[in-house]
């Protein structure tokens, strides 16, 4: 795999490493994620995910992509059979923390004032503010972006990206790092699709499988209450896999923030 | 947008780094960087004079390795250069490809000048 981490490079200077030349200087190979405190952050987050039997899912999409609609469609529908939590990123209000609680589940609101995106110490942060052990799921709403969030681990197991139909089915291929970031991708108001029949799904998908994306890709209307059971199957599934005891319950393949720097 | 802050985790991860080597300066950051990583390298070397004031790596030269996106097919085994929104075999075509290049977002390498030995007698 050394073609993949490029330690094949490194391995010939590493002789170089501590040696000091005439001027004192010497050079250290360190050959790290460049974003190894979050991602040292998002790794404990998972851990303590994994210990309270969390499952944790990130949901990404642009602004208005309708990731509030469908958490308020899901926690009507998991009403009584799955606890939920939910932390909500946003740069400014309370507004869809508000409207999670006003459903019943648990919510805490980040706002980050002016970051395009959440990261892990942000997460980490609101953990403690909420009870974990008494949830199943806990869904983190990150701020409504196709580019940031892409690169930032929170420690979820799971990304979900929404494209909602007004949006176009060319966002794939337009933002690729956050396409192939997705487990799986929601093509949300889909009731819209009779209207914006420019819009084709068989595109997006296409759009979808080449970003090398094995991702399910669904359609859904969260506002008409529509498609909504494929969805929930697929959350059924990952949980049900999640809590098999022993299992080590691995995070997205696709993603490319998770592959493994030596 | 995220530039910045990845120059300043960058920036905190060199200065472990040159602390733990009691570094007095840092001259060098080398970078790898692909182009799926979800960091542009121009916005990053706008971020780096901004965020480097003040820290150990004041006056550090910046080297971004841009490399190339590279895919290996699951189908058929071929192996070629790729964009970013099209990992497709150039081979037969299949979309069942592995990523073996182009998502990385590395800290290579520090270059460090030392307490100790430099001195201000060596400095240029």
């Amino acid at each position: 795999m050394c073609d993949t981490c490029g330690c094949n490079v490194t391995h010939g200077n590493a002789h170089l490493a501590h040696e000091k030349d005439a001027h004192g200087r010497s050079a250290v190979t360190v050959l790290k994620d460049l974003l190894s405190e979050n991602d040292r952050a998002a790794a404990h987050n998972r851990a303590h995910f994994d210990a309270h039997g969390v499952l944790a899912v990130n949901l990404m999409s642009a602004p208005g992509a309708g990731k509030t609609a469908l958490l308020e469609a899901t926690i009507e529908a998991l009403e009584g059979e799955l606890r939920l939590a939910v932390i909500e990123g946003d740069l400014e209000t309370e507004n869809d923390a508000n409207r999670i609680r006003a459903k019943g589940v648990p919510a805490y609101q980040i706002t980050t004032g002016t970051a395009c995106h959440l990261d892990a110490h942000m997460v980490h942060g609101a953990l403690h503010h909420m009870a974990l052990d008494d949830a199943d799921i806990l869904f983190v709403e990150n701020v409504g972006n196709l580019v940031c969030p892409a690169a930032f681990d929170l420690g979820q197991h799971r990304n979900v990206v929404l494209l909602s139909v007004p949006e176009g089915d060319d966002k794939p291929a337009k933002y690729p790092v956050m396409f192939r970031a997705a487990d799986l991708v929601l093509l949300t108001k889909a009731d819209l699709l009779p209207v914006l029949d420019d819009f084709d799904p068989a595109r997006a998908e296409a759009n979808l499988r080449a970003l090398a994306s094995p991702a399910p890709l669904f359609q859904l209307s969260a506002k008409k209450r529509i498609g909504l059971d494929a969805w929930l199957g697929w959350l059924r599934g990952q949980l049900q896999q999640f809590k098999v005891p022993g299992s080590k319950f691995k995070v997205g393949v696709t993603a490319p923030r998770f592959r493994s720097v030596p | 947008m995220h530039e910045l802050s990845v120059c300043q985790a960058m920036l905190r991860e060199v200065a472990r780094v040159a602390a733990g080597h009691d570094a007095a300066a840092v001259r060098r950051i080398v970078l790898r960087l692909g182009p799926l990583s979800g960091v542009e390298p121009d916005l990053l070397a706008e971020a780096f004079p901004l965020a480097r004031a003040g820290t150990v790596a004041d006056g550090a030269e910046l080297v971004i390795e841009r490399l190339p996106i590279r895919v290996r097919c699951d189908t058929c085994g071929a192996e070629n250069e790729a964009a970013a929104n099209r990992l497709l075999c150039s081979a037969c075509g299949d979309w069942h490809t592995r990523l073996i290049s182009g998502d990385e977002l590395l800290l290579v390498c520090v270059e460090l000048e030392s307490n100790a030995e430099c001195g201000m007698a060596n400095a240029e």
